[in-house]
């Protein structure tokens, strides 16, 4: 186990598995969306209270979702990346940076157009809305001290240090509805109890949650392969990859 | 793990630890700053300030929706089940409006106890199910005499 993930650290190794990844994932990826967002559009029955309007959760929730999970993937490639200086976590920190904060939009913006007709509003400050509002700053705070230091290596630390600061707002994104009082409500899936939500529409929002992941996956192993490019283009073994003998 | 990579693991947790004591501490003191709404039996305990507008969060009181002749006037009142409160509010209500609905409404009270909102939000709780499902609820409750 562990020479196989030492083996994966080393960049050639990581670049060549990465790319036999990508397509797995991504076409996994199409193919539960497209199941997930048929089934949770058209198939599954309309909500007693909200109608069609509530066939918006397939979009928001799974994407909410990614939106903390990927902030603490990122926060653990950037710890990593810190302690054993490992360029490979560096990469995968940064780039799940610009997925993670895609989520987050994602979720802000349809969970306000869910919000108006059903809250009657777009946006209030509750708790719930400020705290993930203030992951897509983090987000971006992370994109941007990275992208303002000319060094790399170094930028990858100083972005890693933002990113596990803000760390301490992921368990307030989610405890933020049972702490407070909130307009946002409560947990309906991720809590102890039996989740509050029939099971056929509950189906199409799971597959969605792991198309959503395989999505994150594939994207984020593209990315982290074109940054390894980058980053190693003075390397011998980007340069035999580029010019085939 | 060599010591330098020790000393820095120790250091990124000692910086969690302490991030993590200031936030909570700085929550927890700004705690009442946030909650989104106050309770129907806060404001009767005069916990509600008094000064400047505020919101109110309860169910809608079965049977206590009144409509004015204008048509956009509405009065009910709002309950947690221990204190009721009365609303009156002039405008569009979102769709979610109902009796026995959570709502938020925002405004102040009058001098006569009662409540102006100039906004009226729906909260939507967290269960979500079929008409079928929830008609066959109301009637299996129902048949054991529920109220609710």
């Amino acid at each position: 186990m562990m020479r196989f993930i030492h083996r994966l650290a080393s960049p050639k190794y990581f670049y060549d598995v990465a790319g036999r990844i990508v397509p797995w994932a991504g076409w996994g990826a199409l193919i539960l969306i497209l199941v997930g967002a048929y089934w949770g559009l058209v198939e599954a029955p309309a909500d007693y209270q909200q109608g069609d309007s509530f066939r918006i959760i397939y979009v928001h929730v799974p994407a909410a979702w990614m939106s903390l999970f990927i902030y603490v993937v990122m926060a653990a490639a950037g710890a990593i990346g810190l302690v054993w200086r490992i360029k490979l976590a560096e990469i995968i920190a940064i780039a799940s940076a610009p997925i993670g904060a895609s989520f987050t939009f994602l979720a802000l913006v349809t969970g306000s157009l869910w919000g108006k007709p059903m809250w009657g509003t777009w946006w209030v400050w509750d708790a719930r809305l400020t705290s993930e509002l203030i992951l897509l700053f983090l987000y971006l705070g992370v994109m941007a001290l990275y992208g303002a230091v000319e060094d790399k290596r170094m930028a990858s630390r100083a972005a890693a240090i933002l990113a596990i600061v803000g760390v301490v707002n992921i368990p307030i994104i989610h405890y933020s509805v049972e702490w407070w009082n909130t307009l946002h409500q409560g947990p309906t899936v991720t809590k102890l109890d039996k989740p509050s939500i029939a099971p056929e529409m509950l189906w199409p929002l799971l597959i969605m949650a792991v198309g959503f992941q395989l999505y994150y996956v594939a994207t984020v192993l593209m990315r982290a392969r074109v940054e390894l490019l980058e980053r190693e283009r003075n390397s011998r073994w980007v340069q035999e990859l580029v010019q085939p003998r | 793990m060599t010591p330098t990579r020790k000393k820095r693991l120790i250091l990124i947790a000692a910086m969690l630890v302490g991030v993590g004591i200031a936030t909570a501490l700085a929550v927890t003191a700004f705690n009442d700053n946030l909650m989104f709404y106050f309770s129907p039996s806060e404001v009767a305990q005069g916990k509600a300030p008094a000064d400047h507008p505020f919101r109110v969060g309860g169910l809608v009181t079965t049977g206590s929706v009144q409509r004015q002749p204008d048509g956009l006037t509405v009065q009910f009142s709002l309950t947690d089940n221990q204190s009721t409160i009365p609303v009156q509010y002039t405008g569009i209500l979102p769709d979610l409006f109902r009796e026995g609905q959570g709502i938020i409404a925002k405004g102040r009270l009058n001098d006569s106890g009662v409540f102006v909102a100039d906004e009226v939000l729906a909260k939507h709780d967290e269960n979500y199910m079929p008409p079928e499902v929830a008609d066959s609820l109301k009637t299996a409750r129902q048949g054991m005499g529920d109220q609710r």
